[in-house]
């Protein structure tokens, strides 16, 4: 690879989503990712309840990030080969594991805001 | 109270890190180039595929004023890389189908005729319609012929019938190797993969097919009942030795049997059969030649690879090495034309002893990039052209080899350390699925 910039890669990134669907997702991410730190500031408190759901959603987004790239990319857990592709394939499972705790937690806490009690 | 007004403050630096993130994100794309140089210079490129169109865009990112005319009847623009795929089933023909001018620049014409002469002294060209082009500078990037008449008894409506498979001809040609190919490897039988003798597109074609079929076969219907079998004209199996090894080694854990030395000279389809021609030392040292027929239920034809035409008629060719081929004479370093200075070769006509893919057209239209804008200033430029290839190099569905290597046949990994080069990796896998297509599209419009 050649002359690996940010623009090579937003350019890469535009031809593989086409240009609408790849800005589109980034502006998902970045609206989703805004309505997470607005809960937190707005609540000024996590909500161990609604954490709880989070982390359950976990394993689910975890997994369903791996199947999707399996997929898309016809290949199986058979065809990991090194060290790399590990890596990779937790780095994907990651994403998908942070990705829908945050948005589990966030829709949570948008349709039902913390109610605080009032002090006694 | 004092809650409302946190709240509003928050919402601002919610949006403001937004911003400042699309703000960041946004400064990336805007092209990182030189001032625009101006000039008036008519600069003639012949070809629209992917060398002529990256660097028609290339250009005119870097020149103002300058006349840029693009010589190509093609009115579609073919993803080669994509090609291996659908003759394996895997993509559709229309995953390597666009159209010529889908990626041409504002600011170029194109003359949507053939090259028809050349004149190296007169500085012009012919076009098929009768144009005369007027050139200062001339990019060579034509591509290459496929000689399929050099191959006895075959011609391109047998394939996809009888066992018959030619997927460099084109995405409907893969389609129809596919369905040859499915065939086999569903019943079995035996299965002959050639390459040619001559220079070819992508070296490593020949290889990813043979992987890719044998892959397919070993898990559907033809399990256990079938033989693979690799025939080539050379002595090794890739021009790069420890690439040649590894794959020497993954045919050898596969069962695919190989033959070297062995030139595909005709076919008879009626009885499967294909010729070759073979060369082995005699007990004097000399080459002796002698002919094998072999039976096959599928046969994948790669023919002669060779300059077009006006290209060898033009008198821009070797004259004394690949004779029979007519590769454009450049400097292998600057891809400039060593009796003509203001002509430059691209892609698959640049007659060096390495290159003939996509990735090497990404690496050497910046070099060509920078030698004739230097020219147009009147300076010498500095860029060079070292013989970078790259070749994902299928092993099986779902797994391949980044192989890249220069003209001394060094690897030269992109990510070393991190992506083996002579490891079967899913991330490779993973970058020709996926990123290839997007990178080449990216070359392309002249990003990357």
């Amino acid at each position: 690879m050649q002359d690996m910039t940010l623009g090579t890669l937003i350019a890469v990134f535009e031809e593989m989503f086409g240009r609408w669907l790849f800005w589109g997702l980034v502006a998902v991410a970045l609206v989703v990712t805004a309505a997470y730190l607005y809960v937190l500031i707005r609540d000024r408190a996590m909500s161990m309840h609604k954490f709880l759901w989070a982390q359950i959603a976990m394993p689910f987004g975890a997994v369903a990030a791996v199947a999707f790239v399996l997929r898309i990319t016809r290949s199986g857990l058979r065809d990991i080969g090194g060290p790399i592709d590990v890596i990779t394939l937790l780095g994907v499972a990651a994403m998908g594991a942070v990705g829908i705790a945050v948005l589990v937690y966030t829709a949570q806490s948008l349709a039902r805001p913390l109610v605080r009690r009032p002090k006694t | 109270m004092s809650r409302r007004v946190e709240l509003t403050t928050s919402r601002r630096g919610v949006l403001g890190m937004a911003l400042a993130g699309a703000a960041a994100a946004g400064l990336g794309t805007a092209p990182a180039q030189a001032a625009l140089v101006r000039s008036s210079a008519r600069i003639v490129i012949i070809g629209a595929g992917a060398a002529g169109t990256a660097f028609a865009n290339r250009l005119v990112q870097r020149l103002d004023g300058a006349q840029i005319t693009l010589v190509d009847a093609r009115a579609e623009h073919l993803y080669q890389p994509g090609l291996s795929l659908v003759a394996a089933g895997l993509k559709p023909p229309g995953y390597v189908v666009s159209r010529t001018t889908d990626w041409l620049p504002r600011g170029v014409t194109l003359v949507a005729e053939q090259a028809a002469a050349i004149d190296p002294e007169a500085k012009t060209v012919t076009t098929s319609g009768g144009q005369r082009l007027e050139y200062d500078f001339l990019i060579v990037a034509p591509g290459l012929v496929l000689d399929h008449d050099a191959i006895e008894g075959f011609s391109l409506d047998l394939v996809g019938k009888d066992g018959l498979g030619a997927l460099y001809a084109g995405p409907e040609y893969a389609a129809r190797t596919w369905q040859a190919a499915s065939q086999f490897t569903e019943t079995g039988g035996v299965g002959i993969f050639s390459r040619p003798e001559t220079e070819m597109k992508c070296a490593g074609a020949p290889l990813k097919h043979t992987f890719l079929i044998d892959d397919i076969a070993s898990r559907n219907g033809a399990a256990g009942k079938y033989e693979a079998h690799y025939v080539c004209p050379q002595s090794v199996l890739f021009s790069v030795p420890i690439v040649s090894e590894k794959v020497r080694m993954l045919f050898g854990e596969r069962g695919i049997a190989t033959h070297y030395g062995h030139t595909l000279k005709g076919i008879e389809p009626g009885r499967k059969l294909a010729r070759f021609e073979t060369s082995a030392p005699g007990a004097d040292g000399e080459a002796v030649k002698s002919t094998v027929e072999m039976p096959y239920d599928y046969l994948h034809v790669i023919p002669p690879q060779r300059a077009p035409q006006v290209i060898r008629e033009s008198g821009l060719s070797w004259a004394d090495k690949w004779t029979d081929q007519g590769w454009l004479q450049c400097d292998m370093q600057t891809l400039r034309h060593l009796r003509y200075p203001e002509i430059f070769a691209l892609g698959d006509i640049a007659g060096i002893p390495k290159g003939k893919t996509a990735a090497s057209v990404k690496w050497q239209v910046p070099v060509v990039e920078d030698h004739l804008v230097a020219a147009i200033q009147g300076r010498e430029g500095t860029a060079i052209y070292g013989g970078y290839t790259s070749c994902p190099m299928i092993t099986r569905v779902g797994r391949a080899m980044l192989v890249e290597f220069d003209y001394d046949n060094n690897l030269v990994p992109s990510f070393p350390g991190l992506i083996a080069p002579l490891e079967e990796l899913w991330i490779s896998w993973l970058m020709k699925e996926v990123a290839l297509k997007a990178t080449y599209n990216a070359m392309l419009r002249g990003k990357a």
